[in-house]
């Protein structure tokens, strides 16, 4: 008896088979370690095929306590912390840290010092819009924008060196004052930087802007509507880019801001596009503003001169003369003393306002001091703008919030 | 409208809305009851509709009210700031309504506010922790927490099953390097590691336990 064998085709088996072709979502874990999320941000997607369902960002990799350790030490002590907030503007940080305890002890700083730290503060937001765009570069497909930006920036930490000491961890303001005075013929070597500056940043961003893998990959993506910028409490390029003409140094003018013209770029449509013109666009404006200052460079002190509680003597006077060692003895030991009382203060950083939140009981040491982050509030807003497009656009969404974890977890 | 004439204008509309001391911007304390009805008016009516920061104050162990929660609002078109700040009614469970129905922004900050304070915000749609990991036992930015940090298996049920192990986290030798805050004489203030009793040589009491439960 022969024996029967059964061979049913593909069709015949998919017919007896039950039916399991239910759509079915998969979950994508992006980062913590992953070079489009820019340190360490992890992004918990799900996805329909390719096409985004939900986004949950995780965050706090990068958690440091610095609300804490900032509880325990002195006012001067927490300067260098303020450096590791957005570690890509550091200058720009200092400033705004000092201006709020400034506020806190009701000390008014010289012009010298004021034009120091606007004229550090726009170089840093140069510096950080140059990594931005190369970091966007990258992450859009268009490595030679990384090239160009990185000269720069080498070229902008070269001066930072000179002024501060450091690269990266300047600490160069302080309560009442700077770390220093600038050195000789600085100023000059800095406009001569800025010349040479603004052609290489038109040739710059010729690679971008007309650029079309470039806009194809940005233009319309990430749309951010000028309701939702500001309910979610979106500040700094990202805010403006869609089009809201919030910029702290225009509306709230802080360390002289008013004495320097200066225009601020909006975006219309909101999208990953417009995020990336309005930060070209701000860096010629802050070159602008560096000429206006060293231009008009006041002279005379740079330091709070009648704040001898809060701010250090200079340290010559302090190897020779004995008053002024025991003042600094004290403030080193016991700190600064501050009044009672609360100031919040904001600054316009390079990623969006920067704010400090200083509660104080009296004495050296901070009751409280909380860190408004701009790039906490930036990310706040992913789940709802990255739900409906593709894996690589949340890429490119990303690569134009510019956000830098430092900060965002503290 | 100025700040100062909206702080007047809001106490006419909200009676029970008092003036706050400060030294920069204008600032109100309000029943913490209220602040979905005093926010959403302070939005809507005085045009305040930029949530700037939301954070929480511990006034320490045994302050009453002990934990105040402070919301500072942003005019975008008038360009002026305002303080609002609502105390917990409770000490022991604090808990505030969550106002994320108002800015969606102030979601994370809520869930900052949860994770560092241990403040309940009712309401909030998604009060999980958001710097430590969920499975974090302590509420770090609250008073009695000390600075060096409480050693703490990571026990995320996940990562437990995967690698067999209790993981422990990563030890700090005593602490970071600070100086003491308060009335005390200079050698206790001076910047140091706070907890001596432990170092890289000698191990942290309680260390064997859980060396244990890694093993």
């Amino acid at each position: 008896m022969a024996t029967e064998f059964s061979f049913p085709d593909s069709a015949a088996k998919a017919a007896a088979a039950k039916p399991e072709f239910e759509p079915e979502k998969m979950s994508l874990s992006m980062g913590p370690s992953h070079p489009s999320t820019h340190g360490v941000l992890r992004l918990q997607m799900e996805l329909d095929g390719e096409i985004l369902t939900k986004c949950d960002p995780v965050i706090g990799y990068l958690h440091r306590g610095d609300e804490k350790i900032a509880e325990n030490m002195t006012y001067n002590q927490f300067v260098p912390y303020t450096d590791r907030l957005d570690y890509i503007a550091p200058l720009a940080n200092n400033m705004a840290y000092a201006i709020a305890v400034e506020k806190l002890a009701k000390l008014e700083v010289p012009a010298r010092c004021q034009a120091i730290r606007v004229l550090t503060a726009e170089m840093a937001r140069i510096s950080s819009h140059l990594l931005g765009l190369g970091a966007f570069g990258i992450d859009t497909g268009a490595w030679t924008v990384f090239m160009y930006s990185f000269e720069e920036r080498e070229k902008l930490y070269k001066l930072f060196e000179e002024l501060t000491g450091a690269r990266f961890t300047t600490s160069y303001s302080r309560i009442g004052g700077l770390q220093r005075d600038v050195p000789e013929g600085w100023t000059g070597r800095v406009n001569a930087f800025c010349d040479q500056f603004l052609p290489i940043l038109e040739e710059t961003l010729s690679l971008l802007t007309r650029n079309k893998i470039f806009m194809d990959r940005t233009v319309g993506v990430g749309v951010i509507s000028k309701a939702d910028a500001i309910a979610y409490g979106l500040t700094g390029p990202n805010l403006r880019g869609s089009g809201v003409g919030l910029d702290l140094r225009k509306d709230k003018p802080y360390s002289g801001y008013e004495q320097y013209e200066f225009d601020v770029p909006v975006g219309t449509k909101g999208d990953s596009y417009d995020r990336y013109l309005v930060r070209g666009e701000e860096m010629r404006q802050s070159v602008r503003i560096i000429k206006q200052v060293i231009a008009k460079f006041p002279g005379g002190d740079w330091y709070a001169k009648d704040a001898r509680r809060i701010f250090a003597p200079p340290k010559d006077k302090i190897l020779t003369s004995m008053e002024e060692l025991i003042q600094n003895f004290m403030l080193v030991t016991e700190g600064p003393q501050m009044p009672a009382g609360e100031v919040y203060f904001e600054a316009e950083n390079p990623k969006g306002i920067l704010g400090f939140y200083v509660v104080s009981k009296g004495g050296g040491v901070p009751w409280r001091l909380k860190i408004r982050a701009p790039s906490f509030c930036n990310l706040s807003i992913l789940p709802k703008i990255c739900v409906g497009c593709l894996v690589s656009d949340v890429v490119a969404i990303l690569g134009s919030l510019d956000f830098v974890m430092g900060e965002c977890d503290r | 409208m100025p700040a100062a004439d909206a702080t007047s204008a809001l106490k006419e509309k909200f009676p029970q809305v008092t003036d706050r001391p400060s030294a920069d911007h204008p600032a109100v304390n309000i029943p913490a009851a209220d602040n979905v009805a005093v926010l959403r008016s302070l939005r809507d009516d005085f045009g305040f509709d930029h949530l700037a920061d939301l954070t929480a104050i511990d006034w320490a162990e045994g302050a009453s009210p002990r934990f105040t929660v402070v919301y500072h609002l942003f005019s975008t078109t008038n360009h002026n700031y305002l303080r609002v700040a609502a105390h917990c009614p409770s000490d022991a469970e604090p808990a505030v309504p969550s106002i994320v129905s108002l800015w969606p922004g102030a979601n994370w900050h809520e869930r900052e506010c949860y994770d560092m304070f241990g403040i309940k915000f009712a309401d909030h749609p998604d009060l999980r922790r958001i710097l430590m990991w969920d499975s974090y036992p302590y509420h770090p930015l609250r008073k009695e927490f000390p600075l060096a940090g409480i050693e703490t298996p990571l026990s995320d049920p996940e990562i437990s099953a995967e690698i067999k192990v209790n993981a422990i986290a990563a030890p700090m030798a005593g602490g970071p390097f600070v100086a003491s805050p308060g009335e005390m004489n200079l050698t206790d203030a001076e910047p140091r590691a706070k907890d001596e009793s432990w170092n890289e040589r000698r191990a942290q009491p309680g260390q064997d336990e859980l060396r244990q439960a890694k093993e």
